[in-house]
């Protein structure tokens, strides 16, 4: 050790030392001016754009959804209405484990599977960045407080109140209000970006899909400081939102239960019009379906079942159901007929039960034709053929107008056009000419053609809501208000300034009550003996303390060999007939003009007829009955 | 050679002699070096008071620290250097075993493996104390061998580093493994290694990157990747870097006020009072305030080197030199890694960042260099 140390220049390490000394004091210097310049570019050079961003970190502007619209029948009843819900959302942008943070809800909440597969769906869906997406929508008292409790370790979970749409009626009044449903990828194409960025639902159907523009009302924003979690700290201005607008139909709760009632389980459609408004009073298509399924979000088994159910509970047989009009089209043949100036209501035909074309053999049968021989109504005018329901009166009275005056003048009546103001899902149906038949069928016209239209079969389509729009302008005498479901609104609605139509001018006005005359007879013509009451007496006629004009149908579903009865089929259940009844009363002053359909229902007088009569006693017997349970 | 002035500046000199009638002197305390470390402590507690928003009890725990760690600070500056270079040997020893030791019996938090809790005894990091202690003991073994140092001892040298480094490196505490071959690497420096050795290392350094990159774990590659490219993966591996680099360069020339850094307060800032805390004061005090702290880091650093160039024997010289370039290191290493010029690893912000073990290891370093400067120098012989 001593020899060591005696051999070290102490001198020179020392001077080696300082020398070391002072590169390591050169390299802190160096480094410390590294930190000064890389602090300079961060705080002065680039002080602009960081400043930007820590605002764009706090700051946001929030849009606030408006409140959407209620709608209420005409005695004010609500049929959709908004309720606060807390729900379940989850921010997928915060949450930095979602699988883990799922597990934890799952077992918080015991969530299914098939929420949580939704909740991936929805996940997928493309939506705006930081926009929370729904896992749970309607969370109870016990489960907010389970979420609350462990809220600490779910970030980005979080329980939002919000608004959702409520209808509470359900499927009663389904299909006709409509229903609204999440916006989805295909509305962000034709929806209003800004308006709609604070809103979850659009209509879907229905009236909510065509008044959607009122109803949505307009978005508001706040400018709102959050921290890292997106929590709100604090609100720096705020443009409140503008409710939408609240609308009043038409629709009358109490007609709508009866006819639904009237109905009962059977497929089929009614809707029942006032004739001096246009307005529709009852909307009923059968089976129905629950819009409140749609607000959340469907389950898609539930969807799948509704889907292919085979009654088609979706399917709104009322709007978009086209089926033939069957002898219900008579009346509107004659009318044609009277216009055509072909037949009078003094001109009579004999009728053997059949018809056939000058110098064909080929027989159009009458309902009452027998392989036999012995059927048919005899001597047969205009009244006659509507309340006996005469097939070759009308087969005759087609050929004579010919299809190019009787197609231009039923289309007056609605048949072949959008029906209604505000129903956009609403079918046109089919009026066919040799146009029509030449480019759809690339079939020429033939003669037969027009003699099935006269009885309303063919390649004619009708919807329910037509029939009823249609059978409505004969009781008002050719007055053609558009058939509409708004009756009032708190704004200015575009819809409720609609022109009327101008009205269908018949050569003598006085053909329109000669009209609800013999359809009165259909009813109201009785204890005559065979073959001279009106086909839906027995059925419905000889109690009514009203009068009342209809006409039944029956609309064949499958074709009936030459030669054969449609009762001597063997016909399956769907294979049935369909059964319709069009109706309006008072015959002197018609308060409501409606269609019936039953689906594979049989006769038009023994089936449709009743339900027609029941909805029509609901509204003119009923009133009072039904409005004091209204206001329970 | 301007340095022989320092160097033959005789202990007896009249300056000396009045300075050692002084009672600080006496209680071996370095009045620039106390006045400095105290300055620092005070704007890290303003700092502090906000990164942890108000929050006193917190502020009132650190402030108990930091005068725990000046306690430490002044007791080891009693004990005079030869002692300390008498239990370096031990200690190192020490120090490794329980380096091993929290290899099988350690505690683990935050998927690390560094703490070691003995009954009687509160928790503590082995790897903290081998901050100081691989120094001394390298030190110890340099000031017996001449210098420079030739191949062999270095050697030797190099494997009293590498053992503790590799210990701490695997726990995994990169932040520690660092400072602690800092601390090393700065003793070799000191000792006169030659440059081409240097020279060598560096190359050799660089040589052994990519294997660098193999033994890397995924979470540091990531690191390292997002120091180059933060944006592709904004709220995730860049989140941190992005949020601290927005809360500095928001805070401008001035800054936007104690209390008001939005970064810091909405929590867009991680670890804003620890790791991440000059984050806090660039936002709120701005380029000029953080230059204050700066300033304060460059003068104890400076201190340190001129204290460790009045040392009289090697021991002291190098033990004052690698602990003044470790402490610059410190203040380094965070400064770069949170304004994103280096990757993020753990390393505090000396005696700023809240937490006591960083400030009681600091002080201790201060207390050694207080105690080199102030004890009797060793005369030669």
């Amino acid at each position: 050790m001593k020899d060591t140390f005696t051999l070290r220049d102490h001198d020179a390490e020392a001077r080696l030392f300082f020398g070391r000394v002072m590169v390591l004091w050169g390299v802190v210097v160096i480094a410390l001016l590294v930190l000064v310049l890389r602090l300079y570019q961060l705080q002065v050079v680039e002080h602009e754009r960081h400043a930007v961003q820590s605002d764009a970190n706090r700051i946001q502007v929030q849009p606030i959804a408006p409140t959407r619209g209620l709608i209420y029948d005409r005695n004010g009843i609500l049929l959709a209405e908004n309720l606060p819900v807390s729900s379940l959302t989850i921010v997928r942008e915060r949450v930095p484990d979602l699988e883990a943070t799922l597990a934890d809800l799952r077992e918080l909440l015991d969530l299914t599977d098939a929420e949580i597969d939704s909740f991936k769906r929805r996940l997928r869906e493309r939506r705006r960045p930081f926009e929370s997406v729904p896992l749970r929508l309607r969370l109870d008292e016990t489960e907010m407080a389970r979420i609350a409790v462990n809220r600490y370790r779910l970030p980005g979970v979080d329980v939002e109140a919000q608004l959702i749409r409520h209808y509470p009626f359900g499927d009663l009044v389904g299909h006709a209000v409509g229903s609204i449903r999440r916006i989805a990828r295909e509305d962000l194409a034709h929806l209003d970006r800004a308006e709609y960025s604070a809103t979850r639902y659009v209509g879907r159907l229905g009236v909510e899909r065509h008044y959607e523009s009122y109803l949505h009302g307009r978005v508001g924003h706040q400018r709102v400081e959050t921290d890292a979690r997106g929590r709100i700290t604090r609100v720096l201005d705020r443009v409140p939102p503008v409710a939408g607008e609240n609308l009043r139909l038409h629709l009358d709760l109490p007609l709508q239960i009866a006819a639904s009632n009237a109905l009962g389980d059977r497929r089929g459609a009614i809707v029942a019009i006032d004739p001096n408004t246009g307005g529709i009073l009852a909307l009923v298509s059968k089976p129905g379906y629950d819009p409140n399924q749609f607000v959340g979000g469907v389950d898609p088994a539930d969807y799948a079942w509704l889907r292919d159910h085979p009654d088609t509970p979706m399917f709104n047989r009322a709007l978009r159901g086209q089926y033939a009009p069957g002898s219900t089209f008579k009346p509107f043949v004659g009318l044609a007929g009277l216009a055509a100036g072909e037949t009078t209501w003094e001109r009579t035909i004999h009728d053997p039960g059949f018809y056939r074309l000058p110098g064909r053999s080929r027989m159009y049968r009458d309902w009452s034709w027998r392989p036999g021989g012995g059927g048919g109504h005899g001597t047969v005018g205009m009244q006659r053929a509507i309340y006996r329901s005469s097939n070759t009166y009308f087969y005759d009275l087609s050929v004579k107008v010919g299809i190019d005056r009787l197609a231009p003048f039923v289309e007056q009546f609605g048949f072949g056009r959008p029906p209604a103001l505000d129903l956009p899902e609403a079918s046109s149906g089919v009026v066919p000419t040799p146009e029509w038949k030449r480019t759809v069928r690339r079939e020429p016209w033939y003669p037969g053609d027009s003699v099935n239209l006269g009885i309303g079969q063919g390649d004619l389509l009708v919807t329910p809501l037509q029939l009823a729009a249609a059978t409505a302008i004969i009781a008002a005498e050719g007055k053609r208000p558009t058939p509409r479901m708004l009756l009032d609104a708190d704004g200015d609605l575009e819809e409720m300034r609609a022109p009327e139509q101008a009205p269908i001018r018949l050569a003598d006005p006085a053909d329109w009550q000669r009209m609800a005359e013999a359809m009165a007879d259909v009813i109201h013509r009785g204890n005559r003996g065979y073959g001279q009451n009106g086909t839906a007496w027995i059925h419905i006629g000889r109690d009514i303390p009203y009068r009342m004009a209809g006409k039944s149908g029956t609309a064949q579903v499958v074709g009936i060999p030459q030669g054969m009865r449609h009762d001597d089929l063997e016909l399956s259940e769907r294979q049935q007939k369909h059964a319709w009844f069009v109706a309006f009363a008072p015959v002197e002053k018609p308060e409501i003009a409606l269609a019936v359909l039953v689906e594979n229902g049989g006769g038009g007088s023994s089936v449709a007829g009743p339900v027609a009569r029941e909805v029509i006693d609901a509204w003119l017997l009923n009133r009072l009955e039904g409005a004091a349970v209204a206001r329970n | 050679m301007a340095g022989r002035d320092f160097v033959h500046r005789l202990p007896d000199s009249e300056l000396a002699f009045a300075r050692r009638q002084a009672l600080l002197w006496r209680l071996h305390v370095d009045p620039p070096l106390l006045v400095l470390v105290l300055l620092i402590c005070g704007v890290g507690l303003v700092v502090l008071y906000s990164a942890v928003d108000g929050d006193v009890p917190r502020l009132q725990t650190q402030a108990m620290r930091l005068g725990l760690a000046l306690g430490v600070m002044l007791a080891v500056a009693q004990v005079p250097p030869r002692s300390l270079r008498r239990w370096s040997l031990p200690m190192y020893l020490v120090g490794l075993s329980l380096l091993v030791a929290v290899l099988f019996i350690g505690v683990s938090a935050k998927g690390a493996q560094r703490w070691i809790d003995l009954p009687g005894l509160p928790r503590f990091q082995p790897s903290e104390i081998m901050k100081v202690v691989v120094p001394m003991m390298m030190a110890a073994f340099m000031a017996d061998r001449s210098l420079p140092p030739r191949f062999g001892v270095l050697c030797v040298a190099l494997l009293l580093l590498a053992i503790p480094a590799a210990l701490i490196a695997v726990q995994p505490d990169l932040g520690t493994a660092i400072l602690v071959t800092g601390s090393g690497v700065a003793i070799i420096l000191l000792a006169g290694i030659q440059w081409r050795f240097v020279l060598a290392a560096g190359l050799a350094g660089l040589a052994a990157l990519p294997a660098l990159w193999m033994v890397m774990k995924d979470y540091q590659r990531q690191r390292v990747l997002t120091l180059f490219d933060p944006e592709t993966d904004p709220l995730g591996a860049g989140w941190n870097i992005i949020q601290s680099k927005t809360a500095i360069g928001s805070g401008g020339l001035y800054g936007k006020g104690l209390m008001q850094g939005t970064q810091s307060h909405l929590d867009f800032l991680p670890e804003s009072d620890t790791d991440f805390i000059i984050a806090v004061m660039a936002e709120e005090t701005g380029f000029f305030g953080v230059m204050v702290l700066l300033v304060l880091y460059f003068l104890v650093i400076t201190r340190g080197l001129y204290i460790a160039t009045q040392a009289q024997d090697v021991y002291s010289r190098l033990l004052a030199g690698s602990i003044s370039f470790t402490f610059f290191i410190y203040a380094f290493v965070n400064i770069a890694m949170v304004s994103g010029l280096l990757p993020v690893v753990g390393v505090p912000l000396p005696l700023v960042s809240y937490g006591g073990t960083s400030a009681i290891t600091l002080m201790a370093a201060f207390g050694i260099l207080m105690a080199v400067h102030t004890h009797p120098k060793m005369r030669r012989a």
